[in-house]
C-alpha cells in the first residue's frame, strides 16, 4: 500500500520522464536567488550538467574551469575558504572519479563548504558506454569522512536536495542521472537529507532502493501484491548519514531485506545498509545493482536490462529471500 | 605585525628559524630537513616583512594569505609562525607527535593561521588560484602567496592552476618556486627534466622574476616588485641551496626526507652558531 504521507503521484504508470539533473539545474538557479555566496563551476559540460542555467541567470558567479576536473575541485575549495558556496559540476567519473585525491584532501579534510554534482552516473548513461558510466562513486564517496551522500530519485527530489545541500555548512556529494526516469515525487513529498522515507508499508519483505531504482521498487511492489507478497519499499536517498532507525526497524518488521541500486554491488548503497543491519538486526538480505563488471555502449533501457537493473530482478531478489526467511 | 626592515636583524630570525627546524626535526625524529632550512629566507622574508598579517587577529580580513603547497616542508612554516607569535616556541617540539597542532603535513583546521591543508603536490596552487579568484570576486586588495616546490610541479594539475590564474589575470596571486633542485629521488633534471623553466612560465603569460632565495635583499626586493606586478600572475623562482647554512646537508638529495640525530643535531647547531656571529658581527 503507497504511504499516502508521501504524496506520491496517484498512477505511477502515467509518471512524467524528466532527467534528474534538471532537478539540480533548477535548484542551483533557487539558490543563486538566495544567496549571492552561491557560485558555480564547471568543466566544459555546462549545458549537459544544467550549470548552464546557472550561468545564464548570473554570469558573474560562474567559473568555467575547462577540462580540468583535479583544479576545480581545488579551486572550489579555495573560493569556500574565502566565504563563497561553491558547486563543482561534471561527470561523475571525472569528478569524483578523476579528482577523488583533491574532493578527500582540499574539501572533506579541510571541511571546505564545497558542493559536488557527479551527473551521468548509472548504467543508463547508455551509448557512450562504459568510460562515461560511473558505477562506483557512491563507493569511492561514502568512505570519506565528512562528505555527505545523496542520490536523488528524480527531478523534484534532486531539486529539494539540491537546495537544501546548499543550505548545509560542509561538502556534500549528489549523483544525478543522464537519462529521462519517472518523476513519482510530487512538491509536496516529504524530503530531509539523513531521512529515508517509507514510500510502501508491507510486512513480507523490504526493498530499500535509491535513485531511479525507487521506481522499479514501487513497480516490483504492485507486481508482487497481485501474487499476495506485500513488501515495503524505502527510498534511501541518503547514503551518507545513513538513517539508521528507519532501516533497523524495518529489518524488524519485515525480516528480509532487498536493497537496489543503478551502483556496483560492491561498496555501494547495499553495502551501507548490510553495514547497518548486520550490526544490528542481521536479517537474509539480497542485493540488486552491477555485478563486478563494467558497462558497456547501448540504448539505456537494454542496458538497465543487460545488468539487471530493472523491477524484474527485484522481483527475482525478493522471492530469494522470502526463501531465506523461511 | 611588527615589520622587521633592518637586513641584518632578519638574516638573523632566519638563522634563529633554521636552528628551530634542526631542533624540532630532531625530536620528531621523521619529516622533511633539507627543503624546510633551504626556505627559512623566504618564510621569514614574508612573515616579518612582505606579509600584511596579524597573529592576534588571525582571521583579519585585510591579511595577505599565504599558501604552501607543498605541504612537507611545514617545519619551517611553523618555526616562522611561532617565531611571528602565532604559538609558543616551545610547542614545535609536539611537531608530528600524538595529539600536536603541527601535524606531518598541515592541517588547517588543527592550527590557527595555516590557512590551507596540504600534503599531495599540486593541490594548493589550486586553492590558492580559488582565494585569489574570490578576492577579486569581492574587489578587495589581499595578496595571495602561494610557495610550491619544484618537485611537486612535476605533478599536472599545478599547470591546469597557472592556466586559470594568466586566463583571469590573478594578479593578486605570487607563486613563488623553491627552485633547489632536489626531490626524493634525486637531482630534478634527471628525474623530469623541468628546464628552461622560466621560459615555461613564460609562455603560461606569468610575469617570470627569478632570484637567489637565500638572499634576504634580493627576496624583499623580489617580493615588493611582484606585488606591483598589473595585470597578469606574478612567479618567482626562487634558486635556493636546500640545507642552507648546514655544510653536511647542502645540496644533498639526501637530506629531502631524513632528519638529523642528536649528534648531528649538535654539528648543525654549532655551525649556525657560528653563522649567527659573523651576521653580528656584520660579515
Amino acid at each position: 500500500m503507497i504511504n499516502p504521507e508521501m504524496h506520491l503521484i496517484e498512477n505511477l504508470k502515467e509518471a512524467k520522464g524528466i532527467p534528474s539533473r534538471d532537478g539540480y539545474g533548477h535548484g542551483l538557479v533557487a539558490l543563486g536567488e538566495q544567496n549571492e555566496n552561491v557560485v558555480a563551476l564547471c568543466c566544459d559540460l555546462t549545458d549537459s550538467t544544467r550549470v548552464g542555467w546557472f550561468k545564464e541567470k548570473f554570469p558573474e558567479r560562474f567559473i568555467e574551469t575547462g577540462v580540468a576536473e583535479q583544479n576545480m575541485m581545488s579551486i572550489a575549495a579555495g573560493l569556500s575558504a574565502m566565504g563563497k558556496i561553491p558547486f563543482v559540476s561534471s561527470y561523475a567519473v571525472f569528478s569524483p572519479g578523476r579528482n577523488w585525491d583533491q574532493l578527500r584532501v582540499s574539501v572533506c579534510y579541510s571541511e571546505e563548504n564545497v558542493k559536488i554534482q557527479g551527473a551521468h552516473a548509472g548504467i543508463s548513461v547508455g551509448p557512450d558506454g562504459a568510460t562515461h558510466q560511473a558505477l562506483e562513486d557512491i563507493a569511492i564517496t561514502r568512505c570519506i569522512p565528512n562528505l555527505i551522500v545523496v542520490v536523488p530519485t528524480d527531478a523534484i527530489e534532486g531539486e529539494k536536495a539540491t537546495i537544501e545541500a546548499g543550505l548545509i555548512k560542509g561538502p556534500v556529494y549528489l549523483r544525478f542521472g543522464r537519462e529521462k526516469v519517472p518523476t513519482m515525487t510530487t512538491a509536496k513529498t516529504p524530503f530531509k537529507i539523513g531521512r529515508a522515507e517509507i514510500y510502501r508499508e508491507g510486512k513480507d519483505a523490504c526493498i530499500v532502493a535509491c535513485g531511479t531504482m525507487v521506481y522499479e521498487a514501487l513497480i516490483a511492489a504492485e507486481e508482487l501484491e497481485k501474487e499476495e507478497i506485500e513488501v515495503m519499499v524505502i527510498n534511501n536517498h541518503t547514503i551518507k548519514p545513513i538513517d539508521k532507525n528507519t532501516l533497523i526497524n524495518a529489518a524488524k518488521k519485515t525480516n528480509a531485506v532487498v536493497t537496489a541500486e543503478e551502483h556496483q554491488i560492491m561498496g555501494g548503497m547495499g553495502s551501507a545498509v548490510a553495514e547497518v543491519l548486520s550490526q544490528n538486526y542481521p536479517v537474509p538480505m539480497k542485493f540488486v545493482g552491477i555485478k563486478d563488471r563494467f558497462g558497456e555502449s547501448g540504448q539505456p533501457e537494454e542496458l538497465m536490462q543487460k545488468f539487471g537493473c530493472t523491477h524484474k530482478e527485484i522481483i527475482q531478489a525478493v522471492k530469494e529471500v522470502l526463501e531465506m526467511k523461511k | 605585525m611588527q615589520k622587521i626592515t633592518e637586513i641584518k636583524e632578519l638574516k638573523l630570525m632566519a638563522n634563529t628559524i633554521r636552528k628551530d627546524i634542526v631542533k624540532m626535526l630532531e625530536e620528531a625524529k621523521s619529516g622533511h630537513s633539507a627543503g624546510s632550512i633551504g626556505m627559512a629566507d623566504i618564510f621569514t622574508a614574508l612573515y616579518f616583512n612582505i606579509m600584511k598579517h596579524n597573529p592576534e587577529n588571525i582571521k583579519w580580513k585585510e591579511r595577505d594569505i599565504l599558501i604552501l603547497s607543498h605541504g612537507h616542508v611545514c617545519p619551517v612554516r611553523y618555526a616562522a609562525m611561532a617565531r611571528a607569535g602565532y604559538f609558543p616556541v616551545e610547542e614545535l617540539k609536539t611537531l608530528r607527535k600524538l595529539g600536536t597542532r603541527l601535524q606531518g603535513h598541515p592541517h588547517n583546521l588543527d592550527l590557527p593561521g595555516i590557512e590551507n591543508t596540504a600534503g599531495p603536490l599540486g593541490q594548493g596552487i589550486s586553492v590558492a588560484a580559488g582565494m585569489a579568484y574570490a578576492t577579486k570576486m569581492d574587489k578587495k586588495e589581499n595578496k595571495v602567496f602561494c610557495l610550491m616546490g619544484d618537485g611537486e610541479i612535476n605533478e599536472g594539475q599545478p599547470w591546469e592552476a597557472f592556466m586559470f590564474a594568466a586566463k583571469h589575470k590573478l594578479d593578486n596571486l605570487i607563486v613563488l618556486i623553491d627552485r633547489n633542485y632536489i626531490q626524493i629521488d634525486g637531482n630534478t633534471e634527471d628525474i623530469m627534466p623541468l628546464n628552461p623553466l622560466d621560459k615555461k612560465f613564460e609562455a603560461f603569460n606569468f610575469e617570470v622574476i627569478e632570484l637567489n632565495g637565500n638572499n634576504m635583499e634580493e627576496l624583499i626586493s623580489g617580493f615588493e616588485k611582484a606585488k606591483e606586478v598589473k595585470g597578469k600572475p606574478v612567479v618567482i623562482i626562487a634558486n635556493t641551496v636546500p640545507g642552507k647554512d648546514v655544510s653536511f646537508m647542502e645540496g644533498k638529495s639526501g637530506w629531502h626526507g631524513r632528519v638529523p640525530n642528536s649528534e648531528e643535531k649538535e654539528k648543525a647547531l654549532k655551525e649556525l652558531n657560528e653563522i649567527e656571529k659573523k651576521i653580528k658581527e656584520g660579515e
